[in-house]
């Protein structure tokens, strides 16, 4: 099996934070890492690798320190790593990075066709879940979203099998290779990797393509220009017109405190009050607790 | 999203359609069906397309897709109650279940013939798959998750909210030059619409042209989601959500003693989640549940703009937190300022007292 | 796999100050360097917001200045004694400090670190991170020959190894190099950077352009224990904390996490870091056993450096000059040693001992080694003469209608109450003696 993972890396989210007083995202001493959704789509993919045989090759299109995201999926057990780097690539949006992303997937399959793309579900700074479906379409690969399961895979007869998790249930899909897979979060746990392969990750040689090397045909449909949607607003969230009231609260007494917000409560706002009534009349039905 | 790495607001740029996108006209709404049962969020989708319809003066439209029969019928019906003025039904057999390629076929060519301006869907797992393909192949942007949909008066273009990195910002995103216009939207983001029966409107029948032996993928099996004994957070009408102010698992019953006697649904922030308190599928906010009870009360949460958008559209929220500065008293109706393993038992008893229950 | 065994020239465990001062000065010479880091990156485990003692890495890295992150250079240093509702204290401020080549800088850890790192993998360093060096490997004969990490197939191999991993060293207790760390000779450090505008922290403290200011605490804040609190301004954030011993903070059973909020709604210090953002907090232990709680520092193949060893200097609060200086010490050792073709056996390495006899390190530790037992077993210092002095002080400056001369005598008066004539004395002897 030749396999494709796409990852991406991203601030660390839980390290952001917007400053308090230019109201901008601090970026300062922010780690990176690679995006967690993508974690479950590499050990996925290195699953397949260790019992169908074949490779697990890691792309990203970023800035050159991704690099460092690579070489980490290097050292969990990918076998190799393309990185995706040029200038004009800044500024895209999904539609953008697709394109990027699939052009350089079809340039890996000149050297040897390639079976499965993986992607993770999400990334959790663009969040958007449509990098995956776009590459999909761009590269035709029949396209397996949300997957929970990797069910079984014949190469042979170019088939696999998934479950997906969709809105009422969990599908059970077969199809055909070459496809791709967006992995489910919680799916699997990334391996940890031995110390050869921390040694093979850190001597590793990264490739690293541009433009032309990626295979980038269309010029005009990467970055910024390539990108249909553009930020046209950053800002911070507005206060309710009031401030909440507030509620003197006495921890000698707590219990005058929640007696005069009841009252508030029952006075101000009809709807919790009818409510509230409902679960009179209902009182000692109970509702539906674990 | 592009430029989500800006931080400050870029420069307007001009939206310039030319050609054909000039005529692209008209709110779309898909009516998304899985297995006869039409999602809510289509509905809540349906009203906010009704006020972007009416503000650029043009028709909404809901499409509905499936296998033939009556359940289609219904559901164009059920799309005019809520606001459609006309409904494209897409009947085929290959269509019955959700699959993404004839979806995906299916909704392009729908665009392709007759051009609407803004297309919404459900950030549902169907909505999510199918929007990133349809705008793939289409070639026109995409927001996915939005918070809020407006219309800028200027130029007529859909502006698009939704919160940005993991920081407290929100950002406003617009499809330059392309169209259709798209966005998702997740379920209960929007308020549901009064259904008005006696709407009705124009049904116009498209032939999708598909044929399944072109299909690949084949579904062999479907199992449904045993919902029983399942929280059922979005359509709580109150619900007790404790965050990490809560201080240690211990705590957590607190906020459930309050939730029995109440009647009310636990929710929880993603803090207290990742503390391991409590069940993630109790979440509420950007990456886990949207509610909008009558009732909220919020426990030790800091009110982070990703567990704010979940639940700012509650008719009530009462805050408790210990900090007077918590950005959670920035949009919270009620604040009680203290220590909430306090001030959880003494709700607790006064909702008690007032309901007639132990 | 059936991956060659690796082997290297030398392994340092650690990468902070001390394993970076090491590494890179044997990686510059031509060795070959592995650098094992148990942390995601270097810094990573590292407490933020410090003092940066330019000297050191100087002798290290001529030109560092050029490009390592450095907050502010410190031009101002107070000292308070602190008393609940007041503070009485000395400024030194000095324009000389903005001369060319600065002396003293804040910087943050994580970024320091990050960079030092850079620099080490520059100079032909491997540095891997994520590895967690389990125990020490040794042959028949007791001689270190490598280490393991936490990974499969973890030996790896090399001529010494030069453990730099920090106070808690569990590579070196748990090969019986040295013993478990005692309560009473580790201080536990807690600190939190806060955020706000360089205009803000500008005005607060009277400073421009890259100035910095430093402010060290001691008296009411530490409740009667041993201990200090400080708080440096970098570019855009104030970094605050105090550390006590950890012997006495398991006595009186108080929290770091309550010491640094009280610090941090003390009346002199609230107003100076309110509107900020807290983003960083963190808790780390010091060793601050001094000069007598100073282990065995060498042995057959083995070295310690930095923390590891002890090598802090409680009273100035210098431990990252230290940890540098015995780092770049230990691999100047052994690169005369490689140089002269001659094993890292424990009686070549005796040079390391008498490099360190030489240094300022051992020097200054010997010069301050009565301190530590001395604040242990006289209270008064921490526990009395700041309340004391900072009552003097209120007393001396308000005017209420009494004389000076009245004043002067009810303060001596307070003092003597709390200590006879002769306790008073004696505590400046032994001040004297100590620092001697
Ligand atoms: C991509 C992304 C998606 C996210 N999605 C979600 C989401 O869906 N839902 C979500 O909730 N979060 C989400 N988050 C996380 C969010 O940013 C916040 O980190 C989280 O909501 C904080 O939870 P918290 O308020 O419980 O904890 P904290 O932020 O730690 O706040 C605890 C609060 O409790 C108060 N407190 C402390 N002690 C007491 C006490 N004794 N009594 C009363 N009050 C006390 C404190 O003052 C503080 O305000 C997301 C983050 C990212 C980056
Ligand atoms: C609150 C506080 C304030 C301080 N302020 C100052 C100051 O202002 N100025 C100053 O000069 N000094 C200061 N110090 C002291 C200074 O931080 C230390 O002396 C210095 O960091 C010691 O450097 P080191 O390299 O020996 O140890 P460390 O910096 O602790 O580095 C040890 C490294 O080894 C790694 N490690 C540990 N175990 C293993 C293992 N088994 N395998 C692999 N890696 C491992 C750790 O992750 C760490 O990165 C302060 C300390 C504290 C706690
Ligand atoms: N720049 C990128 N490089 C490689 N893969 C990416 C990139 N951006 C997104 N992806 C992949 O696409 C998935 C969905 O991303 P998104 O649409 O941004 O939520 C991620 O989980 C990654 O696997």
């Amino acid at each position: 099996m030749n396999i494709v993972v796409c990852i991406k890396q991203v601030p660390d989210s839980t390290h952001i934070r917007v400053h308090p007083v230019t109201n901008t995202i601090m970026r300062q001493g922010v780690p990176a890492v690679i995006n967690p959704y993508d974690l479950f789509a590499i050990e996925a993919a290195l699953q397949i690798r260790d019992t169908h045989g074949g490779k697990v090759t890691v792309i990203t299109m970023g800035p050159p320190p991704a690099a460092v995201a690579l070489r980490k999926a290097l050292a969990y057990g990918c076998d190799e790593a393309v990185l995706i780097t040029d200038k004009i690539f800044s500024g895209a949006d999904t539609l953008a990075t697709s394109y990027v992303l699939a052009s350089a997937i079809a340039t890996l399959g000149k050297e040897q066709p390639v079976d499965l793309v993986f992607t993770g579900k999400q990334t959790i700074d663009g969040d958007t879940a449509q990098v995956g479906p776009g590459i999909a379409k761009r590269l035709n690969l029949e396209l397996l979203t949300y997957v929970s399961k990797i069910v079984a895979v014949n190469r042979e007869a170019g088939k696999i099998q998934v479950e997906r998790r969709a809105e009422g249930g969990v599908q059970l899909l077969e199809t055909r290779l070459p496809a791709l897979i967006t992995m489910l979060e919680g799916t699997n746990e990334i391996r940890f990797g031995s110390a050869p392969d921390m040694f093979r990750a850190a001597r590793a040689e990264i490739r690293t393509w541009d433009r032309e090397s990626a295979g980038i045909e269309d010029l005009k449909k990467v970055g910024l220009k390539g990108s249909p949607t553009v930020v046209s607003r950053v800002f911070g969230p507005t206060p309710r017109a009031e401030k909440a009231q507030q509620i003197a609260f006495d921890p000698a007494a707590p219990q005058a405190a929640t007696d005069a917000l009841l009252e508030k409560v029952l006075a101000e706002i009809p709807k919790v009050g009818k409510e509230l009534e409902r679960h009179k009349v209902e009182a000692g039905a109970g509702a539906n607790h674990e | 999203m592009s430029n989500a790495k800006t931080d400050k607001p870029i420069k307007k740029r001009k939206v310039k359609l030319e050609g054909d996108l000039l005529n692209y006209k008209g709110v779309w709404v898909l009516v998304e069906s899985e297995r006869g049962h039409v999602h809510p969020v289509s509905w809540e989708l349906m009203g906010q397309g009704r006020l972007l319809a009416d503000q650029l003066g043009v028709e909404l439209c809901g499409v509905v897709m499936g296998a033939p029969g009556p359940e289609l019928q219904a559901q164009c019906e059920a799309a005019f109650a809520y606001g459609a003025d006309r409904c494209y039904r897409v009947a085929s057999p290959v269509l019955a279940d959700y699959r993404n390629v004839p979806y995906t076929q299916a909704l392009t060519d729908l665009v392709n013939q007759f051009k609407p301006e803004i297309m919404l869907l459900g950030a549902t797992t169907l909505g999510r798959d199918l929007a990133g393909s349809v705008a793939t192949t289409l070639k026109t942007g995409l927001t996915a998750d939005c918070t809020e949909l407006a219309i800028d008066p200027e130029d007529r273009c859909l502006l698009s909210t939704r919160p940005t990195f993991g920081g407290s910002l929100l950002c406003t995103i617009v499809t330059l030059n392309y169209r259709p216009q798209m966005a998702t939207v997740r379920h209960r983001v929007m308020p549901m619409p009064e259904a008005q029966p006696e709407r009705s409107g124009l049904i116009v029948d498209v032939d999708p042209h598909l044929v399944e032996t072109d299909v690949i993928t084949k579904i062999l099996d479907f199992v449904p989601d045993d919902q029983s004994g399942k929280p059922q957070l979005p359509y709580a009408e109150m619900i007790v959500s404790g965050g990490k102010g809560l201080g240690k698992a211990e705590n957590f019953k607190l906020v459930w003693d309050l939730a029995k006697t109440l009647g009310a649904e636990v929710g929880a922030s993603r803090a207290a989640i990742h503390a391991g308190w409590i069940a993630a599928d109790r979440q509420v906010g950007q990456t886990g549940k949207t509610v909008r009870p009558a009732l909220y009360i919020a426990a030790g949460i800091s009110g982070a703009i990703q567990h704010r958008v979940g639940m700012e559209a509650s008719d009530c929220i009462i805050a408790i937190n210990n900090d007077p500065s918590a950005p959670i008293f920035d949009f919270a109706h009620y604040a009680i300022v203290g220590d909430c393993v306090q001030v959880l038992p003494a709700l607790r008893k006064t909702f008690a007292a007032y309901l007639g229950k132990p | 796999m059936n991956q060659p065994t690796e082997k290297f020239d030398v392994i340092v465990v650690g990468a902070g100050p001390a394993g970076n001062a090491a590494a890179y000065t044997l990686a510059k010479a031509g060795k070959k360097v592995l650098q094992l880091e148990r942390g995601e990156y270097p810094g990573s485990k590292n407490v933020q917001g410090a003092i940066l003692y330019a000297d050191a890495l100087e002798k290290i890295i001529p030109d560092f200045r050029d490009s390592a992150p450095l907050e502010r250079h410190v031009v101002e240093q107070r000292m308070w004694l602190m008393e609940e509702q007041s503070h009485l204290g000395t400024h030194f401020r000095s324009d000389q400090y903005n001369q060319q080549p600065g002396n003293r800088y804040t910087i943050i850890r994580a970024r320091f670190d990050k960079w030092f790192s850079d620099q080490v993998q520059q100079a032909g360093a491997l540095v891997l991170c994520e590895m967690t060096v389990t125990e020490l490997l040794k042959d028949e004969s007791g001689r270190v020959i490598g280490v393991n990490v936490d990974r499969e197939n973890g030996r790896i191999y090399a001529d010494a190894v030069i453990l730099a991993d920090g106070v808690n060293s569990l590579v070196a207790s748990r090969a019986g190099l040295r013993e478990d760390i005692k309560p009473a000779a580790v201080a536990l450090g807690v600190k939190e950077i806060i955020f706000m505008p360089k205009e803000t922290i500008d005005a607060r403290f009277n400073l421009t352009g890259q100035e910095g200011a430093v402010i060290e605490m001691f008296g009411s804040i530490s409740e009667g224990m041993v201990g200090t609190g400080f708080l440096y301004t970098n570019k855009d954030s104030i970094s605050v904390g105090i550390g006590c011993m950890l012997s006495d903070m398991k006595q009186q059973q108080t929290t770091p996490v309550e010491l640094l909020e009280k610090l941090k709604r003390h009346p002199s210090v609230a107003p100076l870091i309110a509107g900020g953002e807290t983003r960083e907090y963190a808790a780390h232990l010091l060793p601050e056993g001094g000069y007598d709680a100073l282990p065995k520092l060498y042995g057959e193949g083995w070295m310690l450096v930095g923390d590891s060893a002890g090598f802090l200097n409680a009273v100035h609060r210098e431990g990252s000059n230290l940890a540098m200086t015995t780092g770049r010490l230990a691999a100047e050792t052994l690169l005369e040693l490689f140089a002269a073709g001659q094993p890292a056996s424990a009686s070549n390495l005796a040079r390391y001992q008498a490099r360190l006899d030489e240094s300022f390190v051992m020097k200054d530790l010997k010069k301050y080694r009565k301190i530590p037992g001395m604040l242990d077993r006289q209270r008064q210092f921490v526990a009395d003469y700041p309340g004391l002095l900072n009552q003097a002080a209120f007393n001396f400056f308000s005017v209420d209608g009494r004389d000076k001369e009245a004043k002067e005598k009810e303060i001596i008066a307070s003092f003597r109450q709390r200590r006879s004539l002769l306790g008073l004395l004696g505590d400046a002897f032994r001040v004297w003696r100590a620092t001697r």
